[in-house]
């Protein structure tokens, strides 16, 4: 039992990455963006974290800034599709690229650096009950931070009224502009809230999952947390269960490595991208719930007046 | 008083021409502005990064040779791209083409087979390859409706790591102290140099081929179009009967084929095997490139000399300024950056607002 | 503040407003009492719809001033117009389709307004004879039902001023009554009316003034119980509203026959059809008319090739069964199809002239063993060009820079020039000026005379009774058997139109239910 509980604990943090991601994909989303630089804004998230958290030897504020230095980076992504009216794929993809670069550039020096990372919890006497100790305060404290998004999330898009009027934007932002809401500042809004998200994912790679910086450590999660939104139909509580069934995609190559199943490690790496396609192919398939979940407004352009 | 913009009744074609130039003024700025703010001289930096790499015939041969896989991708994408099929995936296309190409020609090994027949094989290898990795992200989209853009992606992943089981493993040099490479080419599987004492390969003929034969089907043939109309406007493609499947289909393919293509004239060309990597990602260079290039092959041939000196600057950067080669990538986004900025040109015109 | 009887409510003094392609208002005055029905004429492209938006404040204007009740103000933007008791009826709605009556009027209000929406909008809706299901959702409704939400929104906030915009093009005639007896309603409560129209009978029948537009600016003022349509038209279009010149014309075989179509629709929010059958002869035109939503975008879809059935011969052209081939083959067949959105869908915006008029030229003499002859390609567009007098600098010119008039004329011209025998026609003249919609008609009445079989489908009854031979009525995805136009009258097409709708559109409001 006590090792089923830990493949949890190892689940719930594989799939943490996708979580922050793709809750900020979604609620960019939800107002009718596209921003496909979610890995480059990811990286980005990483570096800035690890440089930081290299540098004042607080993991937390590395963090923080993280987070900040990706919604930066998401707003230039945000002046160009918003304000100057670019194509929202090619930029998107734009701020992945530029994500990459500026994120390999920045981290040369930091390739083997060590830090004191973020580690899981450890509470005396609570962590160490059997099974549920692990099970409830044995995540690292990002895991939590990211289940309060969900929370936060979801609360925010079916109970608020400015969850309220994000969606409406994201039907018919003429409609809205109608009623005479600003819509452009509320995509900025969410843009940038789509930022820090992912800012989040990348520092919780850098810093709690594996603490250090490889160039391109993301490997194509920012993708995957793409995929995943559309998979979740938009709708948190899915994102959930995706990002944690891609978290548990991760681990099995590595429980099959380590049980000595004979097929090459380049073999089983390939599993979560595969299976990315394979659950968009079956998602994308059903029109009607796609046409009746997504965004009305999703990726077009949006000209006032 | 704001800068509000102002749409214009027809595309500005001053524009179209003009922002590509703004963007590569606007990146050299930013390059200056960086160089400075590492600690070095400006101008010496200019100097290592853009003009020393070509300042001798074999810099320039350097240039072109870089410039051909980044043109021949960037071809193929850009007959996609015009009809908004987002063929993301072209490193991956690369990759099965180099393994196509390298395959059979491992294959061969020393066989005395002349390469008037061994190259053609090749590359006919490359392309097939390359077009049935570009022909997953169609079927994909076309039976499943699920996005070109992801499907394609993931699969780069998914090339990257069979490229790299490959070299590690079944294909491994025997005799190559357990390095991940493949054996070495024939010398009837290599392309022939067409500039002597340099490394310019008759790969640059293949690509300015490709070149030419695409600029004819898209200005001339009615296929070509009909791609355009379904870029600009799916609803009235699809009042006109033009098939979106075909146009999905021919899309992918065409990238597929030309990255494929590209591929081999690597592999076949400077690197002479198969290593883990055979590309310093030329497959994403060249989406910047079709979009820098306009999607039309004259801006391609010109925007693939512009980034293909931005990997010679890269290369430069790391030996002469001790800057990480990273630079390069650094550039890259930046450039598409400001090119899509840019762009609001075309189709606005910025206009001082006075409030009423 | 009383209300003095001398004062306006609404009072406009030389508002201006200028786009780059055109000066949309061009120093207008208007004043609107309190309690007062008034109208705004003028033919499409006139600026009526500019100017609503610069009193809702959603467009700012460059130059003139508006006077609230005395009080110089700057709206600036439509919340602050609803708290000054300015509301609006769109003429495209302004609601989300994914979410309830409920959400969507929220959002119309402050925040603090909210309090027991539901029995609000119950009450309200009711006591109006506009009677709301709170939670249901907008996709689930039809056009009608939409247009009430968008009422009772303006309702709840107690309008003082409440601006109509083309309301009753998506309403039968039987609602268009009920309309009026709304707004005569409120108007006795003291709430001014801006009713902006191109209908000149409705005008008439409604309204206490009118102030005409024409080309941005007031052409004149009348009382329009006093005036006729004939004056009416004089000061909206300078000139007599034109009327198409019939010649009879010999009905030949049917050209296209439709036959027992069934077509479940591809979009959740759309309507399927049942059963549709009907035939168009040679040298006839028969008109589709209803109001939209209920089934004719599928119907189109299905017969011209945007949507191929299984079935090969629900559909027949000439003879050749063609319901599973693509719109290029059946233009092949000599089917051409003039659809009802111009730009982006009948021509691509940003393309040329020449280039537009290849998108569905795309056959012998212009296309050649697959390669374009732009000569024949100029030719051809020229002469399009020409014959229809589209006022263009030539076949290079964009299709977007050319005004909604003259691009409908080109789409037209395209299509009739390709020779086809049998033409479809979806809204031909929506949104076209006066002189440019009396030439396309006109352009249909004498193909017919060629003996090209004609199918219009519109919502504009009256236009349908004035070109066409024989008259069907769609209504929730199926088709009235079609009649002689001198057989029936615009009422009995109404009942037709209202017959098979939802329970939650009946003429009267004692049988409507919650």
């Amino acid at each position: 039992m006590n090792e089923l509980a830990q493949v949890i604990v190892l689940t719930l943090a594989a799939g943490t990455p996708l979580v922050f991601a793709a809750l900020g994909e979604l609620v960019v989303e939800k107002s009718g963006v596209l921003n496909l630089g979610v890995e480059g804004m990811m990286l980005v998230g990483a570096i800035a974290s690890f440089v930081v958290a290299a540098k004042t030897g607080a993991p937390w504020l590395g963090v923080g800034a993280g987070a900040l230095a990706a919604a930066a980076v998401s707003l230039i992504f945000a002046v160009i599709v918003l304000t100057l009216r670019a194509n929202q794929v090619a930029t998107g993809l734009a701020l992945s690229l530029f994500g990459i670069g500026l994120s390999a550039f920045i981290g040369r020096p930091y390739m083997s650096v060590v830090i004191e990372g973020i580690k899981p919890l450890a509470i005396p006497g609570l962590t160490t009950l059997p099974i549920v100790g692990k099970l409830v305060f044995g995540h690292n404290p990002l895991v939590y931070v990211s289940i309060a998004l969900f929370v936060a999330v979801q609360v925010f898009l079916q109970r608020t009224r400015a969850g309220l009027v994000l969606r409406a934007v994201g039907e018919s932002p003429q409609s809205a502009h109608a009623i005479g809401y600003p819509v452009i500042a509320i995509r900025y809004a969410a843009v940038l809230f789509g930022g820090a998200c992912a800012g989040l994912a990348g520092a919780f790679l850098a810093i709690a999952y594996t603490p250090s910086w490889v160039e391109g450590m993301t490997a194509g999660r920012g993708w995957i947390a793409l995929a995943l939104v559309v998979f979740a139909s938009w709708k948190p509580w899915r994102v959930m269960i995706g990002a944690y069934l891609f978290g548990s995609v991760t681990l099995a190559q590595f429980q099959a490595q380590a049980a000595g199943v004979d097929v090459a490690a380049q073999l089983l790496a390939m599993l979560p991208y595969v299976a990315t396609i394979v659950v968009l192919a079956i998602i994308s398939r059903d029109a009607t719930t796609i046409r009746l979940n997504a965004p009305a407004s999703l990726g077009r352009p949006y000209h006032p007046g | 008083m704001k800068i509000s913009l102002e749409a214009r009744p027809a595309p500005s074609r001053s524009a179209v021409v003009a922002a590509p130039l703004i963007a590569t003024l606007a990146t050299l700025c930013v390059g200056f502005v960086v160089f400075s703010a590492l600690g070095k001289n400006p101008l010496v930096a200019f100097d290592a990064f853009f003009i020393a790499p070509i300042a001798t015939r074999y810099g320039v041969a350097e240039l072109l040779l870089k410039a051909s896989p980044l043109m021949l991708i960037a071809t193929g994408l850009a007959i996609g791209y015009r009809a908004n099929v987002w063929n993301i995936g072209a490193e991956g296309q690369l990759t099965l083409g180099a393994l196509a190409g390298g395959g059979v020609a491992l294959a061969v090994g020393d066989a005395e087979l002349s390469p008037a027949l061994l190259l053609p094989t090749m590359f006919v290898a490359g392309a097939a390859a390359g077009m049935l990795w570009a022909a997953i992200p169609a079927w994909l989209r076309t039976r499943f409706n699920a996005n070109e853009i992801l499907t394609s992606l993931m699969l780069v992943y998914v090339a990257t790591l069979l490229l790299s089981w490959l070299v590690h493993g079944p294909w491994r040099d025997p005799e190559g102290f357990n390095f991940p490479q493949s054996k070495m080419f024939g010398a009837n599987a290599m392309l022939p140099i067409v500039l002597p004492e340099t490394r310019l390969n008759a790969g640059l003929l293949v690509a300015l081929a490709i070149v030419a034969l695409a600029w004819l089907f898209v200005r001339r043939h009615i296929v070509g179009f009909e791609m355009r109309v379904a870029g600009l406007s799916p609803d009235a493609a699809n009042y006109a009967g033009i098939s979106w499947r075909r146009n999905i289909w021919l899309g992918m393919l065409a990238g597929g084929a030309c990255a494929g293509l590209a591929g081999v004239s690597e592999a076949a060309g400077p690197i002479g095997q198969l290593l883990p990597s055979m590309s310093p990602g030329y497959g994403f260079a060249a989406i910047i490139v079709a979009f820098v290039g306009r999607l039309h092959p004259a801006g391609i041939a010109l925007a693939s000399l512009l980034m293909s000196l931005l990997y010679l600057g890269g290369e430069s950067a790391q030996v002469n300024l001790a800057l990480p080669s990273a630079v390069t990538g650094l550039f890259e986004g930046t450039l598409l950056f400001f090119l899509l900025a840019a762009d609001v040109l075309v189709n606005y015109r910025p206009r001082l607002a006075q409030r009423v | 503040m009383a209300d003095t009887p001398e004062r306006p409510r609404l009072s406009l003094r030389g508002i201006t407003k200028r786009y780059p392609t055109v000066l949309a208002n061009d120093g207008i005055d208007l004043d609107v009492m309190p309690g007062e029905i008034h109208a705004v004429l003028g033919e499409n492209g006139a600026g009526k719809s500019t100017l609503m938006k610069i009193i809702y404040g959603i467009v700012e204007p460059d130059a003139g001033t508006i006077r609230w009740e005395g009080d110089v103000v700057h709206v600036g933007n439509p919340a602050r117009a609803r708290k000054l008791g300015i509301g609006m009826v769109f003429q495209h709605f302004s609601l989300f389709e994914t979410l309830s009556v409920a959400d969507n009027i929220r959002l119309a209000l402050e925040p603090g307004q909210t309090k027991r929406l539901r029995r609000r909008i119950r009450d309200v809706s009711a006591r109006y004879g506009l009677p709301l299901v709170p939670a249901r959702r907008i996709h689930t409704m039809s056009v009608g039902e939409r247009q009430r939400v968008e009422i009772v929104r303006c309702l709840l906030q107690d309008p003082r001023l409440l601006i109509m915009d083309e309301p009753t093009s998506v309403l039968t005639p039987q609602a268009t009554l009920h309309l009026f007896d709304t707004l005569r309603a409120l108007a006795q409560k003291g709430c001014s009316i801006l009713y902006i129209s191109h209908k000149l009978d409705e005008i008439r029948a409604l309204c206490q003034r009118a102030t005409v537009l024409r080309a941005g600016r007031v052409t004149g003022q009348c009382d329009p119980r006093r005036e006729t349509t004939a004056s009416l038209a004089r000061m909206m279009i300078g000139g007599e509203l034109p009327h198409p010149v019939h010649r009879a014309a010999q009905t030949g075989a049917p050209a296209l026959r439709v036959d027992a179509l069934d077509l479940r629709a591809d979009d959740p929010f759309g309507t399927s059809l049942s059963g549709i059958a009907f035939d168009v002869r040679e040298g006839e035109i028969l008109g589709i008319a209803g109001v939209s939503g209920n089934g004719q975008k599928e119907l189109l879809a299905a017969l011209s090739g945007e949507r191929p059935l299984a079935r090969a011969n629900a559909i027949t052209l000439c003879g050749t069964p063609v319901a599973s081939l693509d719109a290029f083959a059946r233009r092949k067949l000599g089917l051409a199809f003039i659809p009802e959105d111009r730009l982006g869908r009948g021509a691509v915006p940003e393309m040329t002239l020449a280039d537009n008029a290849l998108l569905t030229a795309r056959g012998d003499g212009n296309v050649v063993r697959g390669l374009i002859r732009g000569s024949a390609v100029a030719t051809f567009t020229k002469r399009i060009i020409a014959t229809f007098g589209v006022k263009a600098s030539g076949p290079e010119a964009v299709a977007r820079s050319l005004s909604g008039g003259n691009l409908q004329k080109f789409i037209v011209g395209r299509e009739i020039g390709q020779r086809p025998k049998v033409l479809i026609a979806a809204q031909p003249t929506w949104g076209v000026d006066v002189g440019a919609a009396a030439q396309i008609r006109q352009a249909l009445i004498d193909l017919r005379e060629r003996g090209v079989a004609v199918l219009v489908v519109s919502e504009e009854l009256d236009e349908l009774i004035e070109i066409c031979d024989r008259l069907a009525v769609m209504a929730q995805g199926r088709l009235s058997p079609p009649k002689p136009v001198r057989e029936t009258s615009a009422e009995e097409i109404g009942l037709l139109m209202a017959a098979a709708a939802s329970p939650h559109e009946a003429e009267t409001p004692a049988a409507m239910e919650t």
